[in-house]
């Protein structure tokens, strides 16, 4: 008897995280929608994401026409990086190649170019890089600079000179390669599943009250306490199965490797779903449809994501932005999982994103569990 | 003869207008669609304009000085002028590794005890360490490193006249002169700005209206309203043109803000801009009551509508990752995605100009997009009358 009245509260909660689980899977083609976003998502995102200049397409206009712009063109050609798609004759064809996105980077190399180095001057070619997208064009040319600084030891060896006396030893840390893939896939561990985790958290209530179910669950013995945690544990475990999915992908498919604990990981991980479905909770408890949960959702979700260093760093921001950033669990959470992921470091040293963690469910939970009683009332 | 076709023509004018007031209303009842339509907007163009950035500025940089003599010291002196830079003077290699664990550096220049012999016999070593953790930031940081370093250098060995290379002749070299066409001062603001555009026509065209057909069907109205006289296309229409509505409002605040408080030029013509606008608003509100009218169920609508529009604008599209490395596969994904065309339209006529024979190509491509579209998804609704 006595036993029954101690396990009494847990068995009840165990049953309504039982039937809530239920509603969310119970629908083949909504387990399907838990599972394959996911998984498509973070293979073709994990293709999609990259920075790294691996295919330039660049014309030639080479009025210089001697061995040494054939020697410095060769070299280009030879990176495997630049393809020549076209080789020019004069100047006035420069604009339309470069307009119509036929070439990326025309290299002009002056008719004095050879005459200029003999006299050991500084021989300059002109390099035009199509900005449109700025970022591939610094690529672009930081790549060419490169070319151009080997050539430049060559014809320094050649004339029998001393190499330039400086060298500069270059190591990245935690990513070696400087793989633009290797900071991206952890943070879609996070990002990807918390956006799935925020809306089905946002609609689950929404959906009761909108079909009027949600008076039934009403008039059962559960507090309302009871009914939100039997509302939040199944997304728990949803966002937390999604994550794993997205992290088996990083680490069997692109064999990134993980440097930290898994211990240490899932804590986090953990620590950051509570967070993303605190707020889910809070949106739900405030909307009256299950339209408005899921604008509200969105409206939130589009900043949070673009503000979190998944795609430009947080360390860019202006100040302002930057305290903005304080309040958003993704910016910790992508932090954190890059650190632990690719760094290796132990539960201390991220405590400084696991708290703020806490802190945003310590404030949202209860927030939703008072906005439910009170818009119930 | 004339007059049946007229009471025709004017009935459908009349049901259209009836039905269209009617969602306008509901539209307007709901603070939480005007949120998404206006104000989701305005803080998107914020956070794009003055939050998303590329460019690192007052990078923090541990400098170890393992040889403090003049030349070591003058090595380094190009860091504090950098506007890339914050350099902070540390003790040890040591102490730089903790801080760099720490993650409050992004990189460790170190320069080693015998810096300043080994440059007057001309194999000098400066040794640089970055941090990893965001490699886009890292490679950046890499290469601004690299140039303040090895300038300072070169000015130091042409100061001392080639004498501390012991260089004999003087030398030709190679330089390049780059010319960044259409965005001359690589400001990353510039081509972020003109996918904000995409992504908010996206965002107010598809995800808005993924609901509206969905919540019809859900809650059993749309019964009730097939037996009524009005149409399907009917229907469709009165759906869409509210919405189109909140579109155009969030395009032109995008422009506004555009032109205004970014300044990013506009080389074509603004006719153009808008007409491609439209045409791709169009496509998006055809993905809307095409994911809409197929799901039938709003958490299916809402969850195929984040997929599909949100996060393949953003990735897929061309906006930040450039679509012209990667994989042949996701290429071609990228392809079948209308956003990529209107991406590349908008970059160009922002910072090109009008190049005719893309903007036919892309603007047919899109308007093909657009009814086939409008095509399924007035059969997927007709169907389900019969």
């Amino acid at each position: 008897m006595n036993t029954t009245a101690m396990f009494g509260p847990f068995r009840r909660l165990f049953n309504i995280c039982r039937k809530e689980l239920l509603v969310i899977l119970k629908d083949p083609a909504n387990r399907a929608l838990l599972l394959l976003p996911a998984l498509m998502q973070s293979l073709i995102f994990g293709y999609a994401a990259t920075y790294d200049l691996n295919h330039a397409s660049y014309a030639l206009l080479d009025q210089s026409h001697s061995r040494a712009s054939t020697d410095l063109v060769m070299r280009v050609d030879g990176s495997g990086v630049f393809t020549r798609v076209a080789t020019l004759s004069n100047e006035s064809q420069i604009a339309p190649i470069i307009n119509s996105q036929q070439a990326l980077i025309v290299i002009h190399i002056g008719p004095r170019f050879e005459q200029l180095l003999y006299e050991g001057q500084a021989a300059a070619i002109q390099v035009i890089l199509d900005a449109r997208n700025s970022v591939t064009a610094s690529n672009a040319a930081a790549y060419l600079g490169g070319i151009i600084e080997q050539f430049n030891e060559a014809w320094r060896a050649q004339l029998g000179v001393a190499k330039s006396p400086l060298t500069i030893n270059m190591r990245a840390w935690f990513n070696p390669t400087l793989d633009t893939r290797w900071s991206f896939l952890p943070s879609l561990v996070a990002t990807l599943s918390m956006m799935q985790t925020m809306l089905l958290t946002a609609l689950s209530v929404a959906r009761e009250r909108e079909q009027g179910t949600f008076d039934q669950l009403l008039v059962t013995p559960y507090t309302p306490a009871e009914i939100m945690i039997g509302k939040s544990v199944p997304c728990i475990l949803v966002g937390l199965f999604q994550s794993t999915v997205i992290l088996l992908i990083s680490v069997l498919w692109f064999k990134i490797p993980v440097a930290g604990s898994l211990f240490t990981l899932y804590c986090g991980l953990l620590m950051f779903t509570l967070a993303s479905v605190g707020i889910g909770m809070s949106i739900s408890a405030l909307s009256a449809s299950m339209q408005q949960a899921m604008l509200y959702t969105f409206v939130l979700l589009m900043p949070m994501v673009l503000l979190s260093g998944l795609t430009t760093p947080v360390a860019n921001m202006p100040l302002a932005m930057k305290w903005l950033t304080s309040v958003n669990p993704l910016r910790y959470a992508i932090d954190l999982i890059r650190r632990v992921y690719l760094e290796g470091v132990g539960l201390g040293t991220v405590l400084s994103d696991i708290i703020p963690l806490l802190i945003i469910s310590a404030i949202t939970l209860p927030l939703a569990g008072w906005l439910f009683r009170n818009r119930l009332a | 003869m004339n007059a049946p076709a007229e009471t025709v023509s004017s009935g459908f004018r009349r049901r259209l207008l009836a039905l269209t007031r009617k969602e306008v209303r509901q539209l307007l009842r709901d603070r939480s669609n005007l949120m998404m339509g206006i104000a989701l907007p305005i803080v998107l163009i914020l956070i794009f304009g003055y939050g998303m950035s590329f460019d690192v500025k007052n990078s923090l940089v541990a400098v170890v000085m393992e040889d403090h003599s003049p030349t070591a010291i003058d090595a380094i002196a190009g860091l504090p002028l950098s506007p890339y830079f914050s350099p902070v003077m540390v003790a040890s290699m040591h102490d730089a590794q903790l801080l760099m664990q720490q993650d409050q550096i992004d990189g460790i220049v170190r320069i080693p005890p015998d810096f300043s012999r080994a440059l007057a016999f001309g194999s000098a070593r400066i040794e640089v360490v970055v941090q990893a953790l965001d490699a886009n930031r890292a490679r950046t940081v890499e290469g601004y490193l690299q140039g303040a370093l090895e300038q300072r250098v070169v000015v130091q060995i042409d100061r001392a006249g080639g004498h501390l290379s012991q260089a004999g002749p003087r030398v030709g070299s190679v330089t390049i002169e780059p010319r960044m066409w259409f965005n001359a001062a690589n400001n990353s603001s510039w081509f972020l700005v003109p996918g904000l555009i995409v992504m908010i026509m996206t965002l107010v065209g598809a995800f808005l209206t993924s609901l509206v057909m969905a919540r019809e069907w859900e809650r059993g109205t749309l019964e009730a309203l097939f037996v009524t006289p009005v149409r399907p296309m009917e229907i469709l229409l009165a759906k869409m043109i509210p919405y189109f509505a909140v579109g155009m409002v969030g395009l032109i605040l995008c422009l506004l803000a555009a032109a205004f408080l970014f300044h990013v030029p506009m080389y074509g013509s603004l006719l153009i801009i808008l007409l491609c606008s439209v045409l791709y608003l169009f496509v998006a509100l055809g993905i809307g009551l095409l994911i809409s009218s197929v799901t039938k169920n709003q958490f299916a609508a809402s969850q195929l509508a984040l997929l599909s529009s949100f996060m393949p604008a953003m990735i897929l599209s061309g906006f930040l990752f450039d679509l012209r490395n990667v994989p042949a596969v996701v290429r071609w994904i990228g392809q079948v995605l209308p956003a990529t065309y209107f991406m590349e339209l908008l970059k160009s006529l922002f910072l090109a100009g009008d190049l005719w024979p893309m903007i036919f190509k892309n603007c047919a491509i899109l308007l093909l997009y657009a009814v086939l579209l409008m095509a399924a998804t007035r059969a997927v609704t007709r169907k389900r009358i019969a």
